[in-house]
């Protein structure tokens, strides 16, 4: 141990305290555990651009071994997938209006931005009226009404129980003009980033974008201005329902690759025990 | 008289499936000429440069003037059935569990005289007949004599339907069966006999104009099975493989890109991924349980198609990404025919020049329309032949790479 090591725990005493009492809620259930992830499943359906476009690889994975002989012993696999495939991160590098920020990708980004408070805003009823619907500025400030003002540095995460259709097309919703999702209106986007300094956005859907968002201006809205003010996205979210409007904590920590865009994450959430009063 | 194929009964599980045999298979070298023109669809004998006979069986030399200069010619095959014989007994297992075999001697009209199997539509000795080469289930070119008219039931023939692989009766699997080709080949499937198609489709989300009604038709069952994801394919197999007789792969990806056109490698490795990987997926789970199934009555298992392009000859630098995943294709279909011939299925290539569909949008006519293609396939399978060359284009090209490959090659590429 070096001689620094007594005053650096000194330095360290009051985090550790707030921490310690963490531990002891993990241990006691009194903060839960919640699961954000989709299963990364070569079922799971990936992002679709036109066919002359590059494509995101959708999950594949190819066994190595299991206890055979290609390795008598042992069972792995080699995986593929593309950045932005299952439930993910969007990093500001991702949109051409972020391509030139410092820390905009997911090697040099700060750490502490990937751990944070949330915000859970319904929209699963207006959701399952209208596969369009568009969550606008005046939607919000009606949850800030109900559930107080969204802190500064906060996740906004858009909950429309869209994770619940398990059925692949039924999850995508193309039809012959393209996919019809949920997502944020022009003017949520900019209320989000210049009124209430949001770190980012996250949706259940594939894009934090509507599926019509290109038709919107400018075209996805969501990517174009959040990662133009360097902050993120997160995608294909789950179990939003097991979170409470205010309180939650957030982890959604990125692969840490070289210049990425995103990447696949294990999103999770720390939660006040009967902290959920949505439903 | 030729008593017609009538469906088969439902298998009764409780008795062993019978297992593949082939008639004897060896050849020597001058005799492969015989099959690579049977493959093809033809029959062809040596003819001698120097003083023009005709031979059989083939030799290294002319039988007549001791010519080494010999070359395979295309033969019309008329000639007289001398005699022929019903074979009641035989040692050899394959030919001992179809008997009786009705074997006959011919006289060419251009001079040799051939040992032949004797489809039963022929008239008895003397009588005009017309020979031709077919390929067996060990693969190997054997000549057949046919009446020289069509007479009825022709293709129920227990000989001849021991060398073809007739759709009637039998279950088909087509791998994609969204695009228009894949609809067209479910729908000639099904006029030709088919009892059962499963169309395979992957992507459920993504709706293909004309599937649904596909879907409706009374013969089609649909199969999700996508060819870029092993555990698909290996439960496609799993829940399907011991029934498919024969397994059309349809699926493919194809760009309109050579090496310049495309920054990175990720088209043409979507390419690679459906039309190697993808046909190499399919070959190691749905290839051993079809190979043990090629002696399972009148409608087993017997065919495997597969459709690649005439790119696979000759790099068309426009679509040189495309040339290359095809020719990779074509380079494990061969593996594909050695490993499947011990159970007598026959591995067919389909060769088309450009069919007429999006992807070949920017290029000029003659295209091949996708049901054309279907159809060709189904005439492959009804002739039994290993290599096919759709439409006008794809058999100019043919004529040109027999010529010279080299030739082809700086065609394509001006």
């Amino acid at each position: 141990m070096s001689d620094d090591a007594p005053k650096a725990a000194q330095r360290m005493a009051a985090p550790a305290s707030s921490l310690a009492s963490l531990a002891a809620d993990l241990a006691s259930g009194a903060v839960r555990v919640i699961d954000l992830s989709q299963t990364l499943s070569p079922r799971f359906p990936q992002i679709v651009l036109p066919p002359e476009f590059g494509q995101c690889w959708p999950f594949r994975i190819e066994e190595i071994s299991r206890y055979d002989e290609r390795g008598a012993a042992w069972y792995w696999n080699n995986f593929s997938c593309g950045e932005h495939t299952g439930t993910h991160f969007d990093a500001p590098i991702h949109w051409v209006s972020g391509r030139d920020l410092p820390r905009n990708a997911t090697d040099t980004l700060p750490v502490e931005h990937l751990i944070g408070p949330a915000c859970v805003i319904d929209c699963s009823r207006e959701a399952a009226r209208d596969p369009d619907f568009l969550l606008t500025a005046e939607h919000i400030r009606r949850f800030e009404a109900e559930h107080g003002r969204i802190p500064p540095r906060a996740w906004v995460l858009m909950r429309t129980d869209w994770s619940k259709r398990t059925d692949p097309a039924a999850y995508q919703n193309y039809d012959a003009t393209g996919q019809h999702t949920p997502g944020p209106a022009l003017d949520a986007v900019r209320f989000l980033i210049e009124e209430r300094d949001v770190i980012g956005f996250g949706t259940e859907s594939i894009g934090t974008d509507a599926g019509q968002g290109y038709h919107l201006k400018p075209p996805y809205p969501c990517h174009y201005y959040m990662h133009g003010a360097g902050r993120y996205g997160l995608q294909c979210l789950a179990n939003l329902d097991l979170l409470p409007p205010q309180g939650a904590i957030i982890f959604c920590a990125p692969l840490k690759i070289e210049n990425g865009s995103g990447s696949p994450i294990r999103a999770l959430a720390l939660v006040p025990h009967g902290g959920s009063n949505h439903g | 008289m030729i008593r017609p194929l009538s469906r088969p009964r439902r298998k009764n599980p409780l008795l062993r499936t019978r297992q593949p045999l082939l008639p004897p298979g060896g050849r020597s070298r001058a005799a492969l000429g015989l099959t690579a023109a049977a493959a093809l669809g033809r029959f062809e004998l040596q003819a001698c440069a120097e003083c023009n006979a005709v031979q059989y069986p083939p030799r290294e030399v002319c039988h007549r003037c001791l010519s080494g200069t010999l070359r395979w010619r295309p033969q019309s095959g008329l000639g007289e059935l001398l005699s022929e014989t019903l074979v009641q007994a035989s040692h050899d297992p394959y030919f001992r569990e179809r008997l009786p075999w009705r074997l006959g001697l011919v006289r060419l009209d251009v001079g040799p005289t051939l040992v032949v199997h004797l489809h039963g539509g022929c008239a008895p000795a003397p009588s005009r007949v017309r020979v031709g080469a077919r390929l067996d289930k060990s693969g190997q070119g054997v000549l057949l004599a046919f009446p020289l008219e069509e007479v009825p039931n022709m293709a129920d023939d227990p000989e001849l339907h021991e060398m073809t692989c007739d759709p009637r009766f039998r279950k088909a699997l087509v791998t994609d069966s969204r695009t228009p080709l894949g609809q067209a080949m479910v729908r000639a499937l099904i006029d030709a006999g088919a009892d059962l198609v499963w169309a395979a489709h992957a992507e459920p989300w993504k709706q293909a104009p004309g599937f649904a009604d596909l879907l409706a038709l009374p013969q089609v069952a649909p199969v999700p099975l996508d060819v870029t994801e092993s555990r698909s394919v290996k439960e496609a197999a799993a829940e399907i493989g011991g029934k498919v007789d024969i397994l059309i792969n349809t699926a493919e990806v194809h760009r309109a890109h050579g090496i310049a056109s495309r920054s990175g490698i990720e088209s043409a490795r979507a390419e690679m991924d459906v039309n190697y990987f993808g046909l190499l997926r399919l070959a190691q789970e749905f290839g051993p349980v079809m190979r043990a199934r090629g002696a399972d009555g009148v409608a087993s298992a017997t065919a495997w198609v597969n459709i690649l392009s005439i790119y696979a000859l000759a790099n068309f630098p426009p679509h040189g990404t495309f040339s290359a995943s095809k020719a990779a294709a074509l380079s494990l279909s061969q593996c594909l025919r050695a490993e499947m011939r011990p159970g007598g299925i026959r591995v067919i290539n389909a060769f088309p020049g450009p069919i007429d569909d999006e992807w070949n949008q920017t290029l000029p006519p003659p295209k091949l329309a996708p049901a054309a293609l279907a159809k060709a396939v189904i005439q492959a399978l009804k002739d039994g032949i290993e290599d096919v060359y759709p439409g006008d284009v794809a058999e100019e090209w043919l004529a040109r790479y027999r010529e010279s490959p080299k030739t082809l090659e700086r065609e394509l590429s001006p």
